[in-house]
């Protein structure tokens, strides 16, 4: 049982709050991945969780220990760097099994817990190389696999894929993934990607500006989330934002981005959305899978509208073509054979089912 | 028709002149090489010409690069002679505990002052260097007034006392040391001993376990400088002790040697080569450890 708890967990270096009083809490066996861009604090959590930084103020609790004053040693945690941090003098084996020496583990219980996790991370004839004579993806399974014969009560991960190149950097994160699915112990992940937070979490920590933005599963976060800082930050390319207003006319709403260009609001929303009718400062958020180009039948609330395409950038399962609405760039996804081309005028199709309604001034989703 | 353009380019006057430049910087490189090589080896080939030659072939109005009655007696002469195997022994002992001695200290200071973050920490390393600066001219009228005070109050003589050294060479040696390996710690990346750290090691097992063994390059660069140093010092030793028996081999080469205005050459350079054999003999022996770097591995290559 190893749940991890935070509470109020404050980080200040000199005058500036990198954590500003964060609480989560993480159930037993979950896989949480903490994302945000650089600066936001989520590392600093990560090594408060670790005790390698002390904490200002609050609460961290492990297994339902407070444990803000334990030295690391003590805290029954693993931890995997960014960049390796494996012992250059001693060979894999010695790598793996220097934790549990200096526990006094013995012998044959190293032998057999080093073997294990060997076999586990598919390192077994590494054993006896030094780190030097390993590539990246070998010397990262190391790492992990020096996690895990501890046996510890958390593994935390800081950044661990940031150094390898793209396509090992997929294949590294399907193997953390299925370690967890074997290990069952409980994760916390760091990362600035927000694809590995996506496809790895069970539950995804956004962080900014050393404040919790929202917590949720992947496909929460991608289909409501809380504020524009989420709904811009994940998914990729990212959300477009529109100035809009909210227009009421014969018991429905429009919601307009342009003098010439505006939509009905879907008939589910209206109440939701009425309040705001006549507000400065809404923003439409619309994700660029959601403007494609028309089709023949569209469903309720999918509307065309032509639009003059300036870029052209073709992916090859599908084109991303941009265009400016009122000075803003936002882009859409299409399909290939749409024909879409660069200067000419097309008919693309806005899907309002999908569609965010933001508040810029306080940044929150309505 | 690309053939022959590429085959014109590959005569073309631009390949030419790049082979011909590093033709070139070759020649000067190599003019220079050797003229500090000769430079910087004819001292010591004077010296081991003059020590074979005789005193009598040495004062001898002939050409002084060429030895026409090669002898051993001057290298005979000193290793059979009680006062130089006794000035060897006293700079052996000597070298050895000071480098023991800075070691200790050194990789102890180095390592507190380069990873535990404690107050004044910074400014503490700053100041370890700052002592190394001042020179040994400057600080041995004091050390006379200290050796005088501590005969007072405690009874102990430090003058004439060849074991001084052992007291004396240090106030030299740690500072820089200290300082070569705050350098080599500080290039040691911090995410080493943090995993030593949850991995459940001590400060003193991460020391011991991790430090010491990356850094093996740093600690052997750090024992040949303390162990030249004291080899060399010749300023506190001709300061400090006076009696034959309590000299140290630089100062016992001068003072012994040199009778009066009479200078026993032969037996000068004999000795000179002699003192200088430990220390080469040393480096010969640590180079390959020295430039091998270890760190390699530890984090992305």
């Amino acid at each position: 049982m190893a749940q991890v708890t935070l509470r109020k967990l404050v980080k200040m270096y000199d005058e500036v709050q990198a954590v500003r009083g964060i609480d989560l809490d993480i159930a037993d066996k979950e896989f949480i991945v903490l994302v945000g861009p650089s600066g936001c604090g989520k590392s600093t959590t990560l090594r408060m969780i670790a005790g390698l930084e002390e904490i200002n103020s609050g609460d961290i609790a492990i297994g339902g220990h407070i444990v803000n004053d334990v030295p690391p040693k003590d805290r029954d945690i693993a931890m995997v760097f960014q960049n390796y941090a494996l012992y250059p003098h001693m060979n894999v084996y010695e790598n793996m099994s220097f934790g549990l020496k200096l526990k006094r583990t013995p012998k044959d219980v190293i032998d057999g817990r080093v073997k294990q996790a060997a076999q586990i991370l598919d390192i077994t004839e590494l054993l006896d190389r030094k780190p030097k004579q390993l590539s990246g993806g070998q010397r990262q399974r190391v790492a992990m696999g020096r996690a895990i014969v501890r046996d510890p009560k958390v593994f935390l991960f800081d950044e661990p894929l940031s150094n390898l190149d793209a396509k090992l950097r997929v294949q590294m994160r399907t193997e953390i993934k299925k370690v967890h699915q074997k290990v069952r112990t409980t994760t916390v992940y760091v990362t600035h990607d927000q694809v590995e937070a996506m496809t790895l979490a069970d539950r995804v920590v956004v962080m900014n500006a050393g404040l919790i933005e929202q917590v949720g599963t992947p496909n929460e976060l991608y289909h409501t989330p809380a504020t524009k800082f989420v709904a811009g930050f994940i998914g990729s390319p990212a959300m477009n934002f529109l100035k809009c207003s909210l227009e009421q006319a014969a018991g429905a709403l429009r919601v307009r981005v342009s003098d010439t260009l505006s939509f009905p609001v879907p008939a589910d929303r209206t109440q939701r959305y009425t309040p705001h009718v006549g507000k400065a400062n809404l923003l439409l958020g619309l994700r660029p899978e959601h403007i494609t180009e028309t089709r023949r039948h569209t469903e309720p609330n999918q509307h065309d509208f032509d639009m003059k395409i300036d870029v052209v950038e073709p992916m090859g399962m599908e084109t991303l073509v941009y265009f400016s609405v009122g000075g803003v760039e936002l882009c859409g996804r299409v399909n290939p054979n749409a024909g879409a081309a660069e200067a000419t005028s097309m008919k693309l199709l806005a899907d309002l089912n999908n569609m965010h309604l933001i508040d810029d001034a306080t940044g929150k989703v309505l | 028709m690309t053939d022959t353009a590429i085959r014109a380019g590959a005569a073309g006057p631009k390949y030419g002149s790049m082979s011909r430049d590093r033709r070139w910087a070759l020649r000067w490189s190599y003019f220079f090489l050797v003229l500090f090589a000769i430079f910087f080896l004819t001292p010591p080939i004077y010296m081991f010409i003059t020590s074979l030659k005789t005193s009598a072939e040495i004062s001898a109005e002939i050409n002084p690069w060429w030895v026409f009655n090669p002898t051993l007696g001057n290298y005979i002469e000193l290793l059979t002679q009680d006062t130089f195997l006794r000035f060897f022994r006293n700079s052996a002992i000597v070298s050895i505990l000071v480098v023991t001695i800075t070691m200790a200290i050194s990789v102890v200071a180095a390592f507190a002052l380069a990873r535990m973050k404690f107050w004044g920490s910074a400014t503490l390393a700053t100041g370890v260097f700052l002592t190394y600066l001042i020179p040994e001219t400057l600080l041995f009228i004091p050390l006379f007034k200290m050796f005088a005070w501590v005969n007072e109050t405690l009874g102990i003589q430090l003058m004439n006392n060849w074991w001084t050294m052992i007291i004396l060479y240090p106030t030299l040696t740690v500072p820089f040391c200290t300082w070569i390996m705050i350098g080599y710690f500080a290039s040691i990346p911090k995410e080493l001993d943090e995993a030593a750290l949850i991995d459940g090691a001590t400060w003193t097992q991460t020391l011991t376990k991790i430090f010491i063994p990356v850094a093996l390059p740093g600690i052997i660069a750090a024992t040949i400088f303390a162990f030249t140093v004291s080899w060399a010092q010749f300023l506190y030793p001709l300061a400090f002790t006076t009696s034959t028996s309590e000299l140290v081999l630089p100062v016992g080469i001068v003072t012994t040697l040199i009778k009066g205005d009479v200078f026993n050459w032969g037996q000068i350079m004999a000795g000179a080569l002699l003192g200088a054999a430990p220390p080469l003999i040393i480096y010969a022996f640590l180079m390959d450890y020295y430039i091998a770097g270890l760190t390699a591995g530890a984090t992305k290559g």
